[in-house]
């Protein structure tokens, strides 16, 4: 599904002396099937974005469309039921949102809102809890009694059991151990691939940024300032150090190595991976050349 | 929908009434609301409204931004207004047109009543937008210290009343993201038929019941690690102090009092 923002601007409190904009004039396109991150500094308008992409917010200037449902200032938008199934949101801290006596009856809250049956949502949710990792066992248990990463990957079994066309992910992994970190990413990134989703990605971290986006958004100021492709936006230091960002840790080191040796590597690696290959084939280069 | 109410908010300011001492502000405010009982013929409760309008226009907050906060006090206020309009049956006829009969005492007592309920939310609403929730605490507490000696624990009293309010604004912003995650999820607080927006109230208050024990928990836990043992013997970082501003106001009541008491019939 597509989503597309149209010279979107929004303002907290409108009509009182506490209003305060968070946007404006955002343009921004967001292609179907596409791996989208959006980053930028704190305050810069990331969250305001992501509770526009399913009508949490509704512009106070511009428009937005979802699919084929526009959204624009002013109009009340009747029935966004259907636009909140199609774009499911993992808020920060998600955990935060659980509430039922048991993990099943929480995992479906979501889904049985929409309309699916009982049986059909327990049957997503059985499936939904192995894929996050967790044991059958726990869909018995109150989710108040469980640790805090495995409420995280409950209450990301509650939207994922929506069946979503998009998903947006707020900072999935704050607060979560290294290894945590990184199965919850691969998971969104299996996901993304095999359900052929949507995946918007709001976060701080330049590094899953790199790592799983194939495209970024920079907002700085409510702004959008700058979109592209990874190797795009992070092969420009300088820009980048103007909307007080820096580029992720393996771009930085591939940058001091091609100082220290004085000559630069045929392409900008995102991974380790990529960097070990380039750095492999560029010694290759030099031995065949000596 | 909560970033519009004003109830219990602070505007911070520097106009004359900001600068007052939060204990001659309170003291004013608790005489002012039994001496507007002392209104009783136009004169006099013209006299409340205008005085009003003058501590309003003296504290620069916008008359259109405190009425539009105070919506849902003014829809009880004109609720009030017309039962007294349609139920008083006293003087003399002014409006009659079918089954509604409108005297002149009960078009009196409606307006009388609104003005009453009109200065009486201003004034407090002013007290409240125009001092932090600290210094209304701290005013409290000093305002309160008599009656120590009947064994009332006042500081306590007055730390609960700051530790509530100051965890107003975050815990409305935690409702507000509740919702946000519930209505995400298909729940809807705000649209469709009653039975279903009942139901959707219990998404939202357990977690939010859950994160108030647990801050309730964190803060405890901080306030010990930090050695709090109670009031005793604690001095404080802000210090009250009474100037000729405040000796002011307290003339200014003393005079409004004795003004009311005489226009009255």
């Amino acid at each position: 599904m597509d989503i597309q923002l149209q010279k979107v601007s929004y303002a907290y409190a409108k009509g009182t002396p506490f209003e305060k904009r968070a946007l404006f004039d955002v343009e921004l396109a967001i292609p179907s099937g596409s791996y989208q991150a959006i980053i930028g500094h704190t305050g810069s308008g990331k969250s305001t974005i992501l509770q526009h992409l399913n009508a949490l917010l509704k512009p106070t200037e511009g428009a937005l469309q979802i699919g084929d449902r526009t959204i624009t200032a002013g109009k009340k938008a009747k029935d966004l039921k259907p636009v909140r199934q199609k774009v499911g949101i993992v808020f920060q801290f998600p955990e935060h949102q659980l509430f039922e006596e048991t993990v099943l009856k929480d995992i479906i809250f979501g889904p049985m809102n929409f309309g699916v049956s009982e049986q059909e949502a327990t049957k997503r949710a059985h499936k939904l809890i192995e894929l996050v990792g967790l044991p059958h066992t726990i869909l018995e248990k109150s989710p108040f009694d469980l640790s805090g990463g495995q409420m995280r990957r409950v209450a990301i079994a509650g939207v994922l059991a929506m069946e979503p066309e998009v998903i947006v992910l707020d900072e999935p992994t704050a607060g979560l151990d290294p290894r945590g970190r990184k199965e919850i990413m691969d998971l969104f990134l299996q996901l993304h691939k095999e359900r052929n989703l949507t995946t918007i990605l709001v976060t701080h971290s330049m590094e899953d940024a790199a790592r799983y986006a194939d495209r970024i958004a920079i907002m700085h100021e409510g702004k959008c300032v700058l979109t592209g492709s990874p190797e795009e936006i992070f092969g420009n230091a300088e820009k980048l150090a103007t909307y007080r960002l820096e580029a992720p840790r393996i771009v930085r080191f591939q940058r001091e190595l091609e100082a220290k040796i004085g000559r630069r590597l045929q392409t900008l690696c995102l991974t380790e991976e990529e960097l070990a290959r380039a750095i492999t084939a560029a010694v290759r280069e030099e031995r065949a050349g000596q | 929908m909560m970033e519009k109410m004003i109830f219990g908010r602070f505007m911070p300011g520097d106009s004359f009434v900001h600068k007052l001492d939060p204990r001659s502000k309170l003291l004013f405010v608790f005489a002012f609301i039994f001496i507007v009982f002392f209104a009783n013929n136009p004169v006099t409760y013209a006299g409340l409204l205008v005085f009003a309008l003058l501590v309003i226009f003296v504290s620069r907050i916008k008359l259109y931004f405190l009425i539009n906060g105070l919506k849902p006090v003014i829809i009880l206020m004109v609720f009030t207004f017309l039962l007294h309009i349609f139920f008083t049956k006293e003087g003399n006829p002014i409006f009659e047109w079918k089954f509604i009969h409108v005297y002149e005492e009960g078009l009196r007592q409606g307006i009388f009543i609104s003005i009453r309920f009109l200065v009486l939310v201003f004034m407090t609403s002013i007290l409240t937008l125009t001092t932090s929730p600290i210094s209304i605490t701290d005013g409290l507490e000093v305002l309160l210290n008599p009656f120590k000696k009947l064994k009332l624990p006042v500081h306590e009293l007055a730390l609960m009343m700051s530790i509530s309010l100051r965890f107003i604004p975050t815990l409305m912003d935690e409702t507000d993201k509740i919702m946000k995650a519930q209505m995400a999820r298909g729940s809807d607080i705000s649209t469709g038929p009653i039975k279903e927006r009942v139901k959707a109230v219990v998404p939202l208050l357990v977690p939010l019941f859950v994160s108030a024990f647990k801050r309730a928990e964190d803060l405890a836990t901080a306030m010990e690690v930090r050695g709090y043992r109670g009031g005793e013997g604690r001095t404080r970082y802000r210090q009250l102090k009474w100037d000729g501003k405040d000796t002011l106001a307290m003339i200014l009541l003393v005079a409004m009092t004795a003004l009311l008491i005489t226009l009255r019939s």
